[in-house]
């Protein structure tokens, strides 16, 4: 491995929370972000092929060692690692409508799901997943949400881009018409 | 697991066709999806008047027809179904489903539900793998001592006396049974006469609590078997008599 991949090495392992290529270019003055990206490949290659108990992946817009799912169990029944709480369907139609339609707000929210979503989404920004990035216009200047690296971070995805497009699924809509009054 | 005949649905309920769990349904349009999806029916071409009834069998078997949200629904089907009946002219060209904008909304509905059933699956995979630095949870801490200013309190308790539409003051005056002095007085009586009246255990005007003192002290003492109480018609005045005295008494 080149010097360069092994320093990013030491860092990742370092460091509990994934690193962007911004943050790991600070580690030696004279990498360009490009080097960065060309040590990382090789460094994930490195990791991927020799059959390692960890592997490096690419997470909410940076870069972190996760330990490879076959040792999920072993690992939980040892209690050296915990996996987090699943989230309620309830939980997960909010972050998808949320996911899609950031920034949007509650009264959106509720008209989709049918429900009314002011708890779920309470509960929502005090984990962290997402948070309030504007307030629209309209009455009362309502809260507009958005998610946060921390939802990135629980689905593994390295950014908003590697969420299924619309078009993808089987359900394929037009995109969202206004809201009909009722 | 199918709904029987169309439009029946309260029926199809209680000879036990189909069984639906509350909590498995994460709102109205759920539940909706779940019927259309349970009889296999075009989403697109609803058969309205059978899947009102079906969602209004359901939500009253569930007891959530207390809920807003599926009342809401409820009420919505049933103004397509009413509008579904209304006559239109054939070849008319400017008639707009009423169900359309129930269409949409399932359908964005169904989208999500997709979306949903994709995150669960990535959250999952992502579940398996884990960072450094795990931490045990720490237990949980009781909870802290109550902290609080005191015009934070009155302020809550004044909030509190506000609710009380119209307070029921109701004057509370002490006055104290005199038990033992009446007992004093029947020992006297009994000294001097084997019988008497109840009449003549009270003054003329004596008040409540000197009643009730003179009857508590008879209880007592007829208890006690100092003395027998006897009643010889009903309403008729009580006849206070002496008993010989226990010998342990």
């Amino acid at each position: 491995m080149s010097p360069l991949a092994k320093l990013l090495e030491a860092a990742l392992f370092a460091a509990s929370r994934p690193l962007t290529v911004v943050e790991l270019a600070t580690l030696d003055p004279e990498a360009s972000e490009d080097a960065v990206r060309g040590a990382l490949a090789e460094l994930r290659a490195a990791f991927g092929e020799d059959g390692h108990g960890v592997e490096l992946a690419e997470i909410a817009g940076g870069w972190q060692f996760l330990t490879r799912a076959e040792y999920a169990e072993p690992l939980e029944r040892a209690q050296f690692a915990l996996r987090p709480r699943r989230l309620s369907p309830a939980a997960l139609e909010t972050l998808a409508i949320i996911a899609y339609r950031q920034p949007v707000g509650r009264l959106e929210v509720d008209e989709i799901r049918g429900v009314d979503s002011g708890a779920v989404i309470e509960k929502l920004v005090e984990r962290g997943l997402i948070e309030v990035t504007a307030r629209g216009e309209g009455l009362g200047r309502p809260l507009l949400y958005a998610t946060t690296p921390q939802f990135l971070e629980i689905l593994g995805l390295g950014g908003l881009g590697d969420l299924p497009r619309l078009d993808e699924l089987s359900v394929a809509l037009q995109p969202p018409t206004p809201a009909e009054s009722e | 697991m199918t709904a029987a005949t169309p439009g029946r649905g309260p029926q199809t309920l209680e000879t036990g066709a189909f069984v639906v769990e509350l909590d498995q349904f994460s709102g109205p349009l759920d539940l909706l999806l779940h019927l259309i999806r349970e009889d296999e029916l075009d989403i697109t071409d609803l058969p309205i008047a059978r899947i009102a009834d079906q969602f209004l069998a359901v939500i009253h078997d569930l007891g959530l027809d207390r809920a807003s949200d599926y009342l809401e629904m409820a009420a919505r089907l049933l103004r397509i179904k009413a509008q579904m009946l209304l006559p239109r002219r054939i070849g008319e060209d400017d008639w707009e489903d009423p169900r359309a904008e129930l269409v949409r909304r399932l359908l964005e509905y169904q989208q999500i539900r997709e979306l949903v059933g994709w995150l669960q699956a990535a959250a999952a995979e992502r579940a398996e793998r884990f960072g450094r630095g795990f931490e045990a949870p720490a237990p949980d801490l009781p909870p802290p001592p109550l902290e609080l200013q005191l015009n934070d309190l009155l302020a809550a308790a004044e909030r509190v006396v506000a609710l009380i539409p119209e307070p029921m003051l109701h004057r509370v005056v002490p006055r104290p049974l005199d038990v033992e002095g009446a007992t004093r007085r029947i020992e006297a009586l009994l000294a001097e006469r084997e019988e008497f009246g109840w009449a003549d255990l009270l003054d003329p005007g004596a008040g409540i609590v000197e009643i009730l003192s003179a009857f508590l002290a008879l209880l007592e003492l007829a208890k006690r078997g100092t003395l027998s109480l006897r009643q010889p018609a009903a309403f008729a005045p009580v006849v206070i008599r002496r008993e010989s005295p226990r010998e342990t008494a």
